[in-house]
């Protein structure tokens, strides 16, 4: 069996080990977890011929630095558009290559998006925290947080793509500047001219964002009524206001109930996008019906389906 | 019984709400058809989140849609209750040892009681567990006894251990891990509400009952050598 090691340099807040994340414990207050773009994460798994969910490195805009200091192993870096710079030679994010001891590895943010991916070839050893290596980020839970001085394993370690090269990008993996949301299911407590500002106001994402959510600048909303609701499930896409009127879109490590009122929930399959924009950048709220979000969420599954599994039969290494 | 209110929620979710504030038939209806939904699932359930009023209900929008889970609900909720177990109760040690409880003295004072007055309040009630919420597998458990209810502090205290006993109005908490809370520490468990190297990770399901009993510090610190 042929191993790998990895050691961070430097790691950025935020950049934490993910898999497919954790689903179906919320009823025990555990969200799903998983990587904040669920599609450029499955992408970079993909390239190397990883399974979609296999754990990788969620790198934030705060950059990675990893040396390979044993082994050999190929490597994806897919999300956003990061620089990636191997021991001197720069490229662009959305590319496989291959590590071997004495190589630097070093990501950064890049003319576009918050968040990219670094998979590895092979099984990248981490602590597993109920079923997922998905890292929580308020406990630190799971494979867990990067930090300077951390070692990476990786074990059955592979190649890689044979001729190492772009991953094609994913249509569904650029920042969308506009987020649809199904309106509710508490948008009773707000005025009819409140709900309006939704979906006619400019918003921006604030610096005020995590993986459990993102604060966001625009008009107040305040509620109209009293905020003496109890407790109620929420989605991952929740768009939550305040008593004071600021918005904040909750997202892969949201608390899985909360008091305050949700005024509209964002469509699932618009997230990965939506989690691409940088603070300042412009969006805009479309409401669509529930029929509609159906209908969006086959049409955006079924493409991509179609991207995963041509990435897989090697469309990755052209 | 309420009369049920369905909420779409994106494509992916259906809210169910039987009640506009905490209510014990609303809380009730919402465990039964939690129970129904488990033992009659339809295709593409995902998942089923309870909490005081309402249930969220999960499902693959490639599989259906809110419309037909809104049916399969309404079915259940017009057909006979099933033949549900009575919900397990679960014993919870407690240790009120002054080192182990920061705010006893403080619940004491505002609640014009004796230490001793407020464990054996504590001790007194009968829990359920309402939802869990916050936290993994913090378990928000209804019955904390009337005179002991206080509203929750003005500001949340970082680094409340894990294992804490805390309260704040009608609630009670067991905390599973170290994190900031505002309500009062009155006591600390050896009882671990969550394990994730066990087969049943979380001790209690919804709707379950608690009692807490009293243990001794040397019996606390022997629990969590």
């Amino acid at each position: 069996m042929t191993g790998a090691r990895l050691v961070v340099r430097a790691a950025g807040p935020h950049c934490t080990v993910q898999d497919a994340g954790r689903p179906g414990m919320g009823r025990f207050g555990v969200p799903a977890s998983g990587p904040m773009d669920r599609i450029a994460f499955a992408a970079a798994n993909r390239a190397l011929g990883n399974p979609a969910g296999a754990a990788g490195i969620e790198v934030s805009a705060g950059g990675l630095t990893v040396d390979c200091v044993a082994g050999r192993v190929g490597f994806a870096v897919a999300g956003g558009g990061f620089v990636v710079d191997q021991d001197g030679r720069r490229g662009g994010s959305w590319m496989t290559g291959v590590l071997a001891a004495g190589s630097t590895l070093a990501i950064r943010a890049g003319p576009w998006g918050s968040w990219t991916y670094l998979a590895l070839a092979g099984r990248l050893v981490v602590p597993r925290w109920l079923g997922s290596a998905a890292t929580h980020a308020p406990s630190g839970l799971g494979g867990g947080r990067l930090s300077a001085g951390d070692r990476l394993e990786i074990e059955d370690a592979g190649p890689g793509p044979v001729a190492p090269g772009p991953i094609t990008v994913s249509l569904h993996a650029r920042p969308r500047p506009v987020l649809r949301v199904v309106m509710g299911p508490q948008e009773r407590f707000f005025e009819p001219g409140s709900r309006a500002l939704l979906v006619e106001a400019t918003w921006r994402q604030t610096e005020a964002r995590d993986r459990m959510g993102v604060r966001l600048s625009g008009p107040p909303i305040a509620p109209a009524a009293a905020l003496d609701m109890p407790s109620e499930p929420v989605a991952r896409g929740s768009v939550q206001v305040a008593g004071d009127g600021v918005a904040t879109v909750l997202m892969a490590d949201h608390q899985t109930t909360g008091g305050y009122p949700k005024i509209a929930t964002a469509l699932d399959c618009d997230l990965d996008g939506f989690a691409q924009l940088r603070p300042r950048d412009r969006f805009v709220f479309r409401a669509v019906t529930p029929a509609e979000a159906v209908a969006a969420a086959r049409l955006r599954a079924a493409g991509l389906a179609a991207y995963l599994a041509a990435l897989s039969r090697g469309g990755a290494g052209r | 019984m309420p009369a049920p209110r369905f909420r779409p929620v994106a494509e992916h979710a259906v809210l169910v709400e039987f009640a506009d504030r905490i209510d014990a038939d609303a809380q009730a209806t919402v465990h039964r058809l939690d129970r129904a939904l488990a033992a009659a699932p339809f295709a593409g359930l995902r998942e089923a989140i309870p909490a005081y009023v309402s249930l969220l209900v999960a499902f693959d929008p490639a599989v259906t849609d809110h419309k037909a889970v809104g049916r399969h609900l309404g079915r259940l909720l017009a057909g006979a209750a099933p033949a549900a177990s009575p919900p397990a109760t679960h014993e919870v040690a407690v240790c009120y040892d002054a080192a182990l409880a920061p705010d006893l003295a403080a619940v004491a004072a505002q609640t014009a009681m004796s230490p001793e007055a407020v464990i054996a309040a504590h001790l007194a009630g009968d829990y359920a567990v309402a939802m869990y919420g916050f936290a993994p597998g913090y378990a928000y458990l209804s019955g904390v006894p009337e005179p002991i209810r206080l509203p929750r502090k003005a500001a949340a205290l970082r680094g409340v251990a894990a294992g804490s006993v805390i309260v704040a109005g009608a609630q009670c908490l067991v905390t599973t891990l170290t994190m900031p809370s505002g309500w009062w520490v009155i006591g600390r468990s050896p009882t671990r509400i969550l394990d994730s190297g066990a087969e049943r990770p979380f001790l209690f399901e919804v709707g379950d009952r608690v009692r807490f009993r009293r243990i001794a510090r040397d019996t606390f610190d022997a629990a969590t050598a």
